[in-house]
């Protein structure tokens, strides 16, 4: 493409308009700086070397991350962006470093979560002849990247860059990735960077139409039985304190969706839990019993709604989303409000009239009460000696006070995390939703530590998991990062086989594992471990590794053969949920 | 189950081939067959019109075009019906020159059908036809007996029945 005419049409801020000269490597960099970007995450190689000697050079402005693999540079990038609000960057080299990146992008893809992806590619003159380390990058990563482009001269670097912000950054967040050829990091011309503010084909933020509010307003003050579903887009947008005027003022009974989770505090009087295949009874039951359904920065994925055609069929849909395209895509709306959570909300919230739903409040409570009788009761005391996984997201709870960031990977270890962790401030919850990414829990908690370091971080992985990223241990041995670390050692890849046991038989086929010593493998990384078999032991060894000032593990076994309820199981409608075998 | 129509998809981009690549990616993951593809220049300078025949329905033609519209370079997209649009294909025909079939020469047949010579060689000509599927289908028939030695035809050329679809531009 030709990125020149590309960027005549990118409107562009005019700041600091004095130009030096500089290589195409220096200028990325430099742009970086102007974007107000202090850190970022990569790994080097032949076609990225001249941006590294500019990071070398540069290394008082701009800190560099230097993990084990290109995926957990995308991941850390990711678990950075989500507990800070801010865009993660990412660099690698071109052919395998490249698609190394792939996993995390379609990731951060999924889960709107903002990337700059800078790759280095082979000179200009060799594109398209299979030089080494020449990989098609823009058509790999195009159907995963929000836009792409590539730069073949070092002139159409800033804008490039700035648009790269503006656009992974806007509307709904999503990663971009830009591809610069050696040749243009290598050639020198007259930089000066002008910070994007709009693109003419481009419209992340429709304004918000009244009419369609003010019919939502009567909706929501006519209801019996108002429900509301929150998603990351109030986190995203910021919109946690919106959030909680409206359903307090509205009593409105309020779920998360998994990336929901951390919006509003656990312990909220309204919040009633989360939705979803393993989400909490009431939520998902009640789905299809409510009048008014208001879905708030969320986009129905199935894992979310079952059955479509057995979903919240009976109730009026809401849906506040700032992407068009999620409109109508799974669910009808019967109001559709087209905008950031934030600026609908605050338009919303002052045409709802106070209002009380006592008993409809209470018949989340009633549900609850169920969940708790039949599943939390043992799943937090169980009659074995061999711990369970609640157990010890529960003692967490009760030493952080829902005040650490949990990142999870993907498996039992996840949904339970996801049931059970209380959580006071929001951008406390980061996990894989979308893709269920394996691998993402220990290199996202090294990133959102960096992107939160004020706060404990806790990582939460599966035995598998840790296994497909457990490299970066190496990073955390290198930059001295201080994260925690929780296996949930099944020694099974669990959720898999759950589902084996449930729908195959108990055929196990390639679910057991055979693990190392990860104590002492933590140790040879310079990371403490301890290995905790005992529930008397729980207590004092979370107590120790929250206390540490480094990193530290723990090599928890819990019970080998246990499954995640509730369940809905595929197919199924939200309604028909399961609470046991 | 909803019934399948053809749809023409309008979209209007940047002049960029890269979004041709995305809008072909989009229509790719929901396995919808694209019947032709066609791309020009549009009235305005810079803006590409690209012309999407697809059969789906209307539910699916609908989602397409959001997804297609909330590309970065798209600047807007829209879907019609066939009878919302007026559209023409162009089809080109090789034939021997001097072919003879029940004493009608090959050259009344193309006058008598309003195509037209392109190209004349000394073994064989081009003629062109202008019209819908159906019509450049139907003269492909006529020539078949003369023996047809190439064919090609063109993607759809539309333009809606209203007044202006782009007024994102300003
Ligand atoms: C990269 C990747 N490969 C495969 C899967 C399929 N998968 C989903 S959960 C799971 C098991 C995870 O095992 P473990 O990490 O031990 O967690 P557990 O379920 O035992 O808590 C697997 C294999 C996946 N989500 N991601
Ligand atoms: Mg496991």
């Amino acid at each position: 493409m030709n990125t020149q005419e590309n960027m005549l049409l990118a409107v562009t801020k005019n700041d600091n308009v004095t130009s030096q000269k500089l290589s195409g490597a220096d200028a990325i960099v430099q742009s970086l700086i102007r974007e107000g970007i202090d850190l970022l995450f990569g790994y080097p190689g032949g076609a990225i070397m001249p941006v590294y000697d500019s990071l070398y050079r540069n290394a008082n402005a701009i800190n560099h991350v230097f993990t084990r693999h290109e995926q957990g540079a995308v991941h850390a990038a990711q678990g950075y962006a989500r507990a800070s609000g801010k865009v993660g960057v990412v660099i690698a080299t071109s052919g395998p470093g490249a698609t190394n990146l792939i996993t995390g992008i379609a990731d951060a893809q999924i889960d709107s979560t903002p990337l700059v992806c800078i790759t280095g590619q082979v000179a200009s003159h060799l594109l398209g002849t299979d030089a080494f380390q020449e990989t098609d990058v823009i058509g790999i990563s195009m159907p995963v990247t929000k836009w792409n482009c590539q730069v073949t001269r070092a002139e159409d670097i800033p804008e490039a860059i700035s648009k790269a912000f503006y656009i992974a950054r806007s509307g709904r967040p999503g990663p971009v990735l830009i591809d610069i050829t050696k040749d243009a990091q290598l050639a020198e011309f007259d930089f000066k960077y002008e910070k994007c503010v709009g693109i003419r084909s481009y419209n992340p933020a429709q304004k918000v139409k009244t009419k369609a509010i003010e019919k939502a307003a009567t909706l929501i003050n006519m209801a019996k039985k108002p429900y509301l579903i929150f998603g990351q887009g109030v986190v995203l947008s910021e919109a946690e304190k919106e959030l909680k005027v409206l359903i307090e003022k509205a009593n409105i009974p309020a779920a998360a969706t998994i990336l929901g989770l951390s919006a509003l505090p656990s312990t909220h009087p309204l919040h009633v839990g989360m939705v979803g295949m393993h989400g909490n009874y009431g939520p998902n039951v009640l789905t299809n019993e409510c009048d008014v359904l208001i879905a708030v920065g969320m986009r129905f994925d199935d894992r979310v709604t079952g059955d479509l055609s057995r979903y919240a069929t009976q109730a009026k849909v809401i849906h506040i989303e700032i992407d068009p395209s999620e409109i109508d895509k799974n669910v009808k709306a019967d109001v559709a409000l087209v905008g950031d959570a934030k600026e609908v909300l605050r338009v919303l919230i002052p045409l709802i009239i106070p209002n009380k739903h006592d008993s409809w409040v209470q018949e989340f409570a009633t549900y609850h009460q169920v969940e708790k009788e039949k599943v939390i009761h043992n799943d937090l005391a169980p009659t074995c000696s061999e711990l369970s996984m609640a157990e010890v997201i529960h003692e967490v709870n009760k030493i952080t006070n829902g005040e650490a960031i949990i990142v999870t990977d993907v498996g039992q270890h996840q949904m339970v995390a996801c049931r059970y962790a209380e959580f006071n401030k929001s951008k406390s919850n980061i996990t894989s939703g979308g893709l269920g990414t394996m691998g993402f829990c220990l290199p996202a908690a090294i990133g959102a530590k960096l992107g939160a370091p004020d706060r404990q971080v806790i990582a939460v992985i599966g035995d598998g998991g840790f296994q497909m990223t457990i490299q970066e241990l190496g990073t955390i041995l290198q930059t001295g990062i201080n994260v925690k670390i929780i296996i949930l050692n099944n020694e099974y890849l669990g959720m898999v086989r759950q589902w084996q046991e449930l729908f195959f038989d108990k055929r196990y086929a390639h679910t057991e594992m055979q693990n190392p010593d990860f104590v002492a493998i933590a140790k040879g990384y310079g990371v403490t471990g301890q290995k905790v078999t005992k529930r008397k032991n729980l207590n004092k060894a979370i107590s120790e590794m929250l206390a540490s000032d480094n990193s530290y593990m723990l090599d928890v076994r819990v019970k080998r053969e246990q499954n995640v309820f509730p369940m809905i199981p595929t197919g199924a409608s939200v309604s028909e949920v399961w609470l046991s075998k | 189950m909803e019934t399948n129509n053809k749809y023409s998809l309008s979209v209007f981009t940047e002049n960029h081939l890269a979004i041709l690549q995305r809008v072909l990616i989009i229509l790719n993951r929901r396995r919808v067959n694209i019947e032709s593809l066609h791309s020009s220049e549009s009235e305005v300078s810079g803006v590409h019109r690209l012309t999407v025949i697809i059969r789906s329905t209307e539910e699916t033609a609908i989602k397409l075009v959001k997804q297609i519209d909330k590309q970065v370079e798209v600047i807007r997209a829209f879907h019609h019906l066939e009878d919302d649009t007026v559209f023409q294909e162009i089809a080109l025909y090789k034939v021997p020159s001097n072919a003879v079939v029940n004493g009608i020469n090959i050259g009344s047949l193309i006058r008598d059908n309003y195509a037209r010579i392109l190209a004349i060689e000394s073994d064989f000509m081009i003629t062109e036809k202008t019209g819908h599927q159906e019509e450049t289908h139907d003269f492909m028939k006529k020539l078949e007996p003369y023996g047809i030695l190439e064919f090609a035809r063109s993607g759809r050329v539309s333009l809606t029945k209203q007044l202006a679809q782009m007024s994102a531009l300003n």
